[in-house]
């Protein structure tokens, strides 16, 4: 640990002069995840729908009302011949089409089957899915309701509910745990705190030392007798105790702006957090032994932000993935802090829960310092 | 008693294919200064840096202070200095702070700290700018912080690769009149540069040229070598009004063994046999203000045959 201090000190001396070290480290994440968070949305609602009604009645508005009272879908057009129905679909400015047939109303009353047709433009497959759900869902139910009106005259149905009123002969008793109002920021906005903290931490201490072998400072500090422990701790811990102030600051973000409560305990989630900081700057780390320029550096650090904001299953659910790229996601020490941070944040997971994530995130941990303790050398090459 | 503070044998660096450094022998004198001379690439940095403990040698041996620099490095990196060819200190913390950290680094104590400190700014005159950041700092004033930085720990022996490269010629002179106070306290002094006026100020040069040392020894010796002047040739600087075309006539003369414009003169070895009326008439037929007048080589003449010499041998 040689010359430990005089590292340290003088890494302090760099942060206070560098403005934009102190800029990308507490500003730019809170930024980040605040944008970020609201860009990121799953929930799709207001789907624009163009309408061609050539019935024109009380039930065919009555669907039309019935598919917008969803909120699904919005009422982008109206239109009144099949070319410009066609027209507002191909343009893509409707994004669904209801055709609504002349006889529609005609055909209710003579209790024959009436038929719509929905277009709906699969180019996006989760607006396509969620416009396919909500139209059959909003029509079984305009079929039920109209069931249910033909029964009661008739007195007959399916079966009876507590009321001794006519009701389907099944019903799913559904509730929403953790996360009760779907709020997609709740599940997005934890994993980006983890992406968020891995890119400023794995760029600043990447480019504080490649910025050192670049300036040549680095090959005057490897003829001193700095111990290489020393100049290692020396560099990253004032890196360390910057992400640690970072990673309350985004915290805060997420509990003030996004609304999203911590739920387990707040100890064992900065506990999880600081190992995650320490193996994003082993990262940092890693990186700079290899990168020989700051342009390197930012090139190898893409490298690794890539997969894990697409692998680690911080966007898409990992189980949905080709077993190959699954397999992957366990090599990214960002997948288990994910998992770490919704478990503790939203389910309040305890240490029992998250055990098989943190046995995860400590094994890249202890690998990649091991690796860039091995590859950091006092020598020249 | 002289004592030998720096010593190779054979040392040998490869990087790849390459051979950066060839079987390098050479022996430094404590409190004396080495200058090693060679073009760009001939592997100056590459010999000061396995010297310095950061690059491994591939072959042979070396030690530094009596410590070998394969089986403790960092054994030396207590003792010596090391300026590097490109400023290589922190711009954006001020002089002193330079000097601090570096203190720190070889673990001086607060006392001896500020009497390091205070001896150095004092050495180096770089009082008024303690507070000024070390980026802002004038070339020259640039490599006298430097040269304070690596004499923080007072040292045995400073390594400088091309102090002053770049550097105007009044801070040059600056810098050498310090080099000379440091080696009067007893500081060994390895020097490389690209200048032959500097070269001849060493105590001691070495001249490396392809990877090979193929001069070692005393400015005077090797100037005074045979190879240099040889046996029955001798050296005469050649005045005249059209220079120019004097040397296209005296590159055809074949008792000319070598002719070379120097400023408005011409330096011409010439073999024993033809006197310099002659060589006049020769060379500058017709014109009366043409002289000759015998001088003594100097090191880049010694440096230009050894090295041509060398490139005949090798071919």
């Amino acid at each position: 640990m040689n010359g430990f201090l005089a590292i340290l000190l003088k890494e302090f001396s760099h942060i206070r002069r560098d403005r934009s070290t102190i800029l990308f480290a507490f500003v730019v994440p809170a930024l980040q995840l605040t944008i970020f968070g609201f860009a990121i949305k799953t929930t799709i609602e207001n789907i624009p729908l163009v309408v061609f009604d050539l019935d024109g009645k009380q039930e065919s508005r009555r669907i039309v009302e019935a598919l917008t009272a969803s909120r699904t879908f919005r009422v982008q057009d109206r239109v009144h011949n099949a070319d410009a129905f066609r027209r507002a679909l191909s343009s893509g400015r409707a994004k669904a089409g209801l055709l609504i047939p002349a006889d529609y109303s005609e055909r209710l009353l003579r209790r024959e089957q009436a038929q719509v047709q929905m277009l709906i433009d699969g180019s996006d497959s989760q607006v396509a899915t969620t416009a396919l759900n909500t139209t059959s869902l909003v029509v079984t139910r305009l079929s039920m309701g109209r069931a249910r009106m033909v029964g009661e005259a008739a007195q007959v149905g399916p079966a009876r509910d507590q009321h001794g009123d006519f009701a389907p002969p099944m019903d799913a008793r559904v509730r929403l745990l953790f996360n009760p109002d779907l709020e997609s920021s709740h599940f997005f906005v934890p994993g980006l705190i983890a992406i968020i903290l891995q890119l400023v931490l794995v760029f600043l201490t990447s480019f504080s030392i490649v910025k050192e072998r670049e300036l040549g400072t680095l090959e005057q500090l490897f003829v001193t007798p700095v111990g290489r422990a020393g100049l290692m701790f020396g560099k990253l811990i004032p890196y360390a105790l910057m992400a640690f102030g970072e990673l309350l600051i985004v915290l805060t973000v997420m509990m003030v702006v996004f609304d999203v409560p911590i739920h387990g305990s707040l100890a064992a989630l900065l506990t999880w957090s600081t190992l995650f900081i320490v193996t994003a700057l082993g990262l940092g780390l890693l990186i700079s032994t290899i990168a020989k320029s700051q342009l390197q550096a930012m090139q190898f650090s893409f490298l690794v932000m890539l997969p894990s904001v697409l692998l680690s299953g911080f966007m898409f659910p990992r189980e949905e993935m080709p077993t190959i790229l699954y397999l992957v996601g366990f090599l990214l020490p960002v997948t288990y802090f994910i998992e770490i941070l919704r478990a503790v944040i939203l389910r309040a997971a305890d240490a029992i829960d998250v055990l098989p994530a943190v046995i995860g995130l400590a094994t890249c941990c202890i690998a990649i310092l091991a690796l860039s303790l091995t590859r950091f050398r006092k020598q020249l090459d | 008693m002289t004592q030998s503070v720096i010593q190779t044998d054979r040392i040998t660096r490869r990087f790849g294919s390459f051979v950066a450094v060839r079987d390098v022998s050479l022996s430094v004198e404590r409190g004396s200064i080495f200058g090693l001379l060679g073009p760009n690439g001939s592997g100056k940095s590459t010999l000061i840096r396995m010297l310095c403990g950061v690059l491994r040698p591939s072959d042979g041996s070396g030690s530094v202070l009596g410590v070998d620099i394969r089986k403790d490095p960092e054994a030396i990196k207590r003792r010596i200095g090391y300026m590097s060819q490109k400023f290589s200190l922190y711009a954006d913390l001020s002089v002193l702070e330079n000097l601090r950290f570096y203190g720190r680094i070889y673990g001086l104590s607060p006392a001896r700290q500020s009497e390091r400190e205070a001896a150095v700014i004092q050495l180096t005159g770089i009082q008024p700018y303690t507070e000024r950041l070390a980026g802002q700092l004038s070339g020259g004033w640039k490599q006298r912080l430097a040269l304070a930085c690596a004499f923080i720990h007072e040292p045995e022996v400073i390594f400088l690769d091309e102090p002053t490269a770049g550097i105007d010629p009044v801070a040059r002179r600056d810098l050498w009149d310090l080099l000379f106070e440091l080696s009067h306290r007893g500081v060994t002094m390895f020097v490389t540069t690209h200048y032959m006026d500097e070269a001849e100020r060493c105590t001691h040069v070495g001249y490396i040229y392809m990877a090979r040392l193929i001069a070692l020894g005393k400015p005077a010796d090797l100037k005074a070598a045979p190879d240099v002047t040889p046996t029955g040739t001798r050296r005469y600087e050649v005045s005249c009004t059209n220079p120019t075309a004097a040397l296209a006539r005296a590159r055809t003369i074949p008792s000319v063994r070598d002719a070379t414009m120097f400023g408005d003169t011409l330096h011409i070895l010439l073999d024993d046999t033809v006197s310099t009326d002659a060589l006049l008439a020769q060379i500058a037929a017709g014109d009366p203000s043409a002289s000759a007048r015998p001088i003594a080589p100097t090191l880049e003449d010694a440096f230009v045959i050894l090295s041509r010499r060398h490139a005949r041998d090798a071919a």
